[in-house]
């Protein structure tokens, strides 16, 4: 019984085959048609006026492009990240069910350093659409629009400039939280990789450290991002446990991600030893962390609500009572609680492919409208909704993302053949 | 129910011993009553062939059924029996319900849930509990074989097949 795991090919790479990278493409192509659509609809669409009526700033088609580059980019790479984070709590906390696996995780990380480009890139290209507290104007005394909230907040955007002018200190987060997680991404991905030669223990070890470091800089910046990136559009707006609620719903998809990935995969023929009790463990995590994404979801919305403070509530009220963002509050809970909750609920559902594709498509499509909630509404108003742009650019995201993640992942050993506790792994039961 | 009193035992060290005697003992036919064992030996029920516990979809109908009696609740008191405006919201204000729905959830699933394991498995506070042997609570397994279960096969053949698949002991129980 001593070495069960050797039965199985354990040197198998994953090979990209060209009609794996065709299917994709063609989604990508049908994700930029609806886009380029969308972009022409939007360009000649009868938006104009209305903003202008109501006394607002003209809108312009390229702001709602703008939403959706933010939108997915926060998204993507929130997926990305939580694949290296995934990894590293496997580590960390020195499990072994999840051996043969840990190389789909950690693959997510691939996008990380496209989805750091692309962010940046965004905020240069879109700072005053996106971001109120852009406007120089706002932190200038002697203006009629001067704002003395965001006036107190000025400094965790611009320090050590003048307000108003350069936002260095967000920038520098944005810098140094992407290069950290690239650090760390490409160490672990180095170590792991590089076990498969050394073999024996200590590649293990330093994976184990290494993976600390990275978890105790993943809590803080996780966090932190998420102010920045995605509180900081509704800008007087707070919400104390907004930077957990933005990990859970990035926690969610990741796992749901990392999920369909496997039963591909094994579809593919490939990790011929993970059978259904690693599968049901996936699901157990699927459907354990879409109940902690409600439970932050309905403790942000249930104290809000029930405090119903003015400077708080208008956050819930720019969304519940907007014909725009409405219904999709509704869709937001249906998709990623209500169905996920009834359908993962018996042991079957989570040992079987067909009921976690099912979800996990269905959660990773119903976080994009988490954050279309988070985005929109502070960015766009009554401008925004979900239309051929939306569905294009989440299309267009999502293909691209799959391709490199993909891609990454055919570069070396799928299974790490010398991980200490792929034997464990292999005599997993539940 | 008239329970059997004549027993064979067969007394086990290891439980990897264990595990395959269980499977050879049931291969030869002979119907296996209980194992006991001091701790919970993994794959244990698999190899008895026990069906998978029932137990959840208990747990899943207290939970609905505390769901229901929780809104029923709130809504008929809040709405009906003494209607108060609390936070300026409606009367029957639905998001202020959750949580108490949720903890009512919680609690008839798991009261319920207990309620039902200790019906099933007998297991009230005047029970008698059979004691096979006291080791079984120590460092022996225990494989209980009830002589009436298995009248078709002869007692000494019973002995031969638990001696061969790794019993240390053999040993006869019979209860009042």
């Amino acid at each position: 019984m001593a070495h069960d795991a050797q039965h199985y090919n354990l040197d198998q790479k994953f090979e990209f085959k060209a009609s794996t990278k065709k299917s994709i493409m063609t989604v990508l192509v049908i994700g930029a048609i609806l886009l380029g659509i969308g972009i022409l609809m939007a360009m000649f669409g009868g938006h104009h006026e209305e903003g202008a009526e109501a006394g607002e700033h003209a809108f312009h088609w390229y702001e709602r492009l703008y939403a959706n580059l933010w939108i997915n980019n926060v998204y993507f790479t929130g997926i990305s990240i939580i694949g290296v984070f995934f990894f590293a709590i496997q580590y960390a906390a020195q499990a072994g069910w999840s051996a043969p696996i840990v190389r789909v995780m950690l693959s997510l990380g691939n996008w990380l350093p496209y989805a750091a480009v692309l962010m940046i890139a965004t905020f240069f290209l879109a700072n005053h659409d996106l971001f109120h507290w852009t406007h120089s104007y706002l932190f200038d005394k002697a203006s009629p629009e001067y704002d003395k909230i965001i006036d107190g907040k000025g400094a965790f955007f611009y320090w050590p400039m003048a307000k108003g002018t350069f936002p260095a200190f967000f920038i520098a987060r944005m810098v140094l939280f992407f290069g950290f997680w690239v650090f760390f991404f490409n160490k672990l991905k180095s170590l792991s990789y590089a076990e498969d030669t050394l073999g024996g223990s200590t590649s293990w070890y330093k994976i184990r450290s290494m993976s600390a470091y990275f978890i105790i800089f993943f809590a803080v910046s996780s966090s932190i991002s998420a102010w920045d990136w995605v509180m900081s559009i509704d800008t007087h707006w707070f919400s104390t446990l907004f930077g957990w609620y933005v990990f859970a719903s990035w926690f969610v998809a990741g796992l749901s991600a990392m999920t369909l990935i496997t039963i591909f995969l094994k579809g593919q023929g490939y990790l011929e030893m993970v059978n259904e009790n690693h599968i049901h463990d996936l699901g157990k995590f699927v459907f354990g962390f879409t109940i902690f994404w409600t439970y932050l979801w309905f403790s942000q919305f249930l104290l809000i609500y029930y405090a119903n403070i003015p400077e708080e509530s208008v956050y819930f009220i720019e969304r519940l009572s907007s014909d725009v963002y409405g219904p999709f509050i509704f869709v937001n809970i249906g998709m990623n609680f209500v169905l996920p909750f009834l359908v993962l609920m018996t042991r079957d559902a989570k040992r079987h492919g067909v009921f976690l594709k099912l979800v996990c498509t269905m959660i990773i499509a119903g976080h994009w409208v988490d954050f279309f909630l988070m985005v929109q509404p502070g960015t766009l108003g009554h401008n925004g909704g979900i239309g051929f742009m939306e569905i294009g650019m989440f299309l267009v995201y999502g293909s691209a993302a799959t391709m490199v993640i993909l891609g990454g992942l055919a570069k070396g050993n799928l299974i790490p053949k010398n991980h200490p506790m792929l034997e464990e792994s292999y005599h997993h039961h539940i | 129910m008239e329970r059997d009193t004549h027993f064979v035992l067969g007394v086990y060290d290891d439980e990897d011993v264990l595990l395959h005697a269980v499977e050879e003992v049931r291969a030869s036919g002979v119907k296996i009553d209980e194992v006991y064992s001091p701790y919970p030996v993994h794959g244990l029920e698999h190899v008895l062939g026990y069906k998978r516990s029932r137990l959840p979809i208990a747990a899943f109908l207290f939970g609905m059924l505390g769901t229901s009696l929780a809104l029923t609740m709130q809504f008929y008191m809040m709405r009906f029996d003494w209607p108060m405006i609390i936070g300026g919201k409606d009367y029957a204000a639905f998001p202020d319900f959750i949580p108490v729905t949720f903890e009512m959830t919680v609690l008839l699933a798991a009261f319920g849930m207990v309620g039902v394991f200790m019906i099933s498995s007998n297991l009230k506070p005047w029970a008698q509990p059979r004691i096979f042997d006291v080791r079984s609570t120590d460092d022996k397994h225990i494989m209980a074989i009830d002589i009436a279960n298995n009248s078709a096969m002869d007692l000494a053949k019973i002995e031969a097949i638990l001696k061969s698949s790794g019993a240390t002991e053999v040993n006869k129980k019979s209860f009042d």
